[in-house]
């Protein structure tokens, strides 16, 4: 089960994105409110969300999203063991133990591009299926299944 | 502060300063953002009587509380100025990414003041701010431009450009973002080419945080819920705008060579579902809009790119210059997005020209030997790069329509459709007095944003001239700025029927400032009455005589159509004004009076 988007239905306009971070980015920890020791939301902000949109425009003028298939390769490269897979069948980036930015192994062999870093954070993070992106898309471009 | 960028950054072009301060609170509360910061900078900086084309016009480009989050369609940016083309206050919007991206710089508001000697460019990510050299980006198009510089900086930068019309001073230039969305109308463009800015390049990585952020997430769930369950939901996000065409020609709303009638013989050629067949490629929307009108096309016949066309686009460069071919009307869309000029000007600029050359007003000699008649696609392309390069009779059209007609004179003052200066956009009023009214009473000039209130006239009868016509405008005129102001679409409410109401709860939480949907539009109708103060002080003897009604609609019956044979009076549009004028507390001249400023707390601000 992962997130599924279809590139031809999207418009580009970011509300997954912004969305995406309002839920589950925020400081120290980057994950849903309800797996926050406070319960805490986070910023509006698109640089902080767990999937992408690749604008190609002005020619051939088309989107293309971006999202995590929950493959794995990230959790078989990780030197600290740290990328776990939770009962959702998302693979989740233990923030606490994450070696950080001086290692990202795990972002370079990530072959759809989604793990994702920001000055503000120690450790990278991924899509962990919460499904809000889904939500907030008013052209039917995302599903989970 | 909560909701904000919480900086606003000043830029001045002569000096090459850049500075920036802590957005006041006050301002905040007194005029929200967007328009109403755009307004209060340019009531209280700009010096009384400032060329709008010189280093004392400053341009003001602003988002607002809302842009930047996920409350739908929050991509709204204003760029407010003194303009070249009215000589009064100037608001243009624009969606796109820009306005959202300028808040996670951590900006509101970005002054542009002064006059570069050389091309220059802003260059904005997050706190590193910098002007740089242009040189060699002048000269190139406008969506040129954006791709040269995404080349050099990064996909990741949102960036504003003008093209050669904004180089030229056109005085209807317009300022384009995003391969395709333009800050149209008054001139802004030419103001940003007036200060030598070729262009704005912004990256933020910054957020913006909310007071309430659980609160905010859960109003703005609602909303987008809503807005999915719209029951208009699936044809707007087919059509887009063009959606509207096919009505608008059945209730012979339809401009129609230079406004001689509301009904287009080859209508169906431009209509939604003919545009969407056969050149619309992608559905391009605004930052968060669940209902992207922006439709991304391309032309085979012509082997272009454009954005849209849209529906003012599709009347004003189609039906009102004769052109039946939708792809006819994106190729002129692109030249004008390309070369930097309205479309809607431009087009009213030509379709005054080809009603001037066909009544025999002008001859060929006039218009460097070019066969103006109505229809004639040829002309239409030459005259769009005619003007945006001032050569030949674009010299003159780039002065805009009243300018042109009080040159050419023997009756040509009659053909120019347009109010305060700027021609009127893409609805027909022979007989529609509210949204004549809408035009005659509107900002900016004659621009329909404002007030759409042509269904009002449809629904309730466009024969009656009625006090609920003018107070139908004024609430419009009230409501849908009060978006420009948030930084926000109002197309979610117009369109899918979001109800306004959940705005102010949002914006509370966003905020952490209590307002009710009340007090929201008391600020709406505080800055409108700021707008009109800024009117009565620039330009000298301004009064009622400037909400004057096009001669089109008065003097010339329409052609054919729903209202055949029909006009409105001039005695029955000053009635309208009367009106409008008591409700809105204003004296018979159209100031507002004292009373009513001390009631917005405007007093300190009165010219007189």
């Amino acid at each position: 089960m992962y997130l599924h988007a279809d590139s031809n239905k999207c418009s580009g306009c970011r509300a997954c994105l912004v969305t995406c971070s309002l839920y589950n980015a925020g400081k120290p920890h980057w994950g849903k409110p309800s797996d926050r020791p406070d319960g805490s939301y986070g910023e509006n902000n698109p640089k902080k969300a767990a999937l992408s949109i690749i604008p190609l425009f002005p020619a051939p003028g088309v989107f293309k999203v971006r999202t995590c298939t929950q493959c794995g390769e990230c959790a078989k490269v990780c030197p600290a063991d740290c990328i776990v897979q939770t009962a959702s069948g998302a693979y989740f980036i233990d923030q606490a133990r994450c070696l950080g930015k001086d290692c990202l192994k795990c972002a370079e062999v990530c072959p759809e591009e989604v793990i994702f870093t920001h000055e503000d954070y120690a450790a990278p993070w991924k899509c962990n299926l919460c499904g809000q992106c889904v939500q907030a898309c008013g052209m039917d471009v995302l599903s989970i299944y | 502060m909560y909701g904000y960028g919480g900086k606003i950054l000043r830029v001045n072009l002569t000096t090459g300063a850049i500075t920036a301060f802590p957005t006041p609170e006050n301002l905040a509360r007194d005029f929200l953002g967007g328009r109403g910061f755009g307004i209060y900078y340019l009531y209280t900086e700009v010096p009384k009587g400032a060329d709008p084309l010189g280093p004392a016009n400053k341009l003001i480009a602003s988002s607002g509380p809302l842009s930047g989050t996920p409350v739908p369609g929050a991509g709204k940016m204003d760029w407010t100025c003194k303009s070249p083309l009215t000589g009064g206050y100037a608001s243009a919007s624009v969606g796109g990414m820009l306005t959202a991206e300028l808040k996670y710089a951590g900006y509101d508001s970005i002054i542009l003041e002064g006059q570069a000697e050389k091309p220059v460019y802003l260059f904005m990510e997050d706190d590193r701010v910098e002007l740089r050299d242009a040189s060699h980006l002048w000269g190139l198009g406008a969506i040129t431009t954006e791709v040269r510089l995404k080349q050099e900086l990064g996909e990741e930068f949102q960036i504003a450009t003008i093209g050669p019309g904004g180089e030229n001073l056109v005085r209807y230039a317009c300022i384009h973002h995003d391969f395709g969305r333009q800050a149209g109308r008054g001139g802004v463009g030419a103001v940003m080419g007036s200060k030598r800015l070729k262009a704005i390049a912004v990256r933020g990585t910054g957020g913006i945080q909310a007071a309430d952020p659980k609160g905010f997430y859960q109003a703005a769930r609602k909303m987008i819920k809503a807005c999915k369950e719209s029951e208009g939901l699936k044809a707007w996000q087919r059509y887009g705008t063009p959606m509207v065409v096919s009505w608008v020609q059945e209730v012979g709303a339809l401009p129609t060579r230079n406004f001689s009638t509301g009904a287009f013989e080859e209508a169906p050629n431009l209509y939604g579902e003919a545009m969407r067949q056969k050149i619309v490629i992608t559905d391009k929307g605004c930052f968060g809009c669940p209902s992207p009108c922006g439709k991304y096309s391309y032309t085979r016949r012509h082997g272009v790119y454009v954005e849209g066309p849209e529906y003012e686009t599709i009347g004003m460069l189609g039906s009102d210059v004769g052109l039946g071919d939708i792809e006819d009307v994106a190729y002129a869309n692109y030249l004008a997005d390309e070369l930097g000029v309205d479309t809607i000007s431009v087009g009213g600029v030509i379709a005054f020209t080809m009603d001037c050359f066909e009544r025999g007003i002008i001859g060929p000699q006039d218009v460097d030997g070019l066969d103006c008649r109505f229809g004639n696609r040829e002309a239409v392309f030459t005259l769009i790069q005619k003007i945006a390069r001032r050569e030949g009779v674009g010299n003159l059209l780039a002065e805009g329509s009243k300018r042109a007609a009080q040159a050419w004179g023997k009756g040509a003052e009659d053909l120019a459709v347009q109010v305060k200066g700027m021609e009127v956009s893409a609805y027909e009023c022979h007989r529609a007095p509210s949204m004549l009214l809408a035009y005659m009473t509107c900002d900016v000039g004659a621009h329909h944003n404002r007030a759409w209130a042509i269904t009002y006239d449809i629904q309730t009868g466009r024969d009656t001239i009625t006090p609920d016509k003018a107070a139908r405008v004024i609430f419009l005129q009230h409501i849908r700025p009060l978006f420009d102001a948030l930084g926000a679409c109002r197309l979610q409410w117009v369109e899918l029927g979001l109800d306004y109401n959940l705005y102010a709860p949002a914006l509370q939480a966003l905020t952490g400032v209590e307002r009710s949907t009340e007090d929201l539009l008391r600020i709406s109708e505080r800055i409108w009455n700021l707008t009109r103060l800024y009117w009565i002080r620039e330009v000298e003897g301004f009064g009622r005589a400037w909400d004057a009604p096009p001669p089109k609609f008065t003097k010339f019956p329409a052609e054919s159509g729903p209202t055949k044979g029909q006009l409105t009076t001039w005695e029955e549009a000053q009635s309208l004004l009367d009106m409008y004028y008591a409700q809105r507390g204003w004296d018979a001249n159209g100031f507002p009076t004292k009373a009513k400023l001390e009631e917005l707390g405007l007093t300190e601000f009165a010219p007189y």
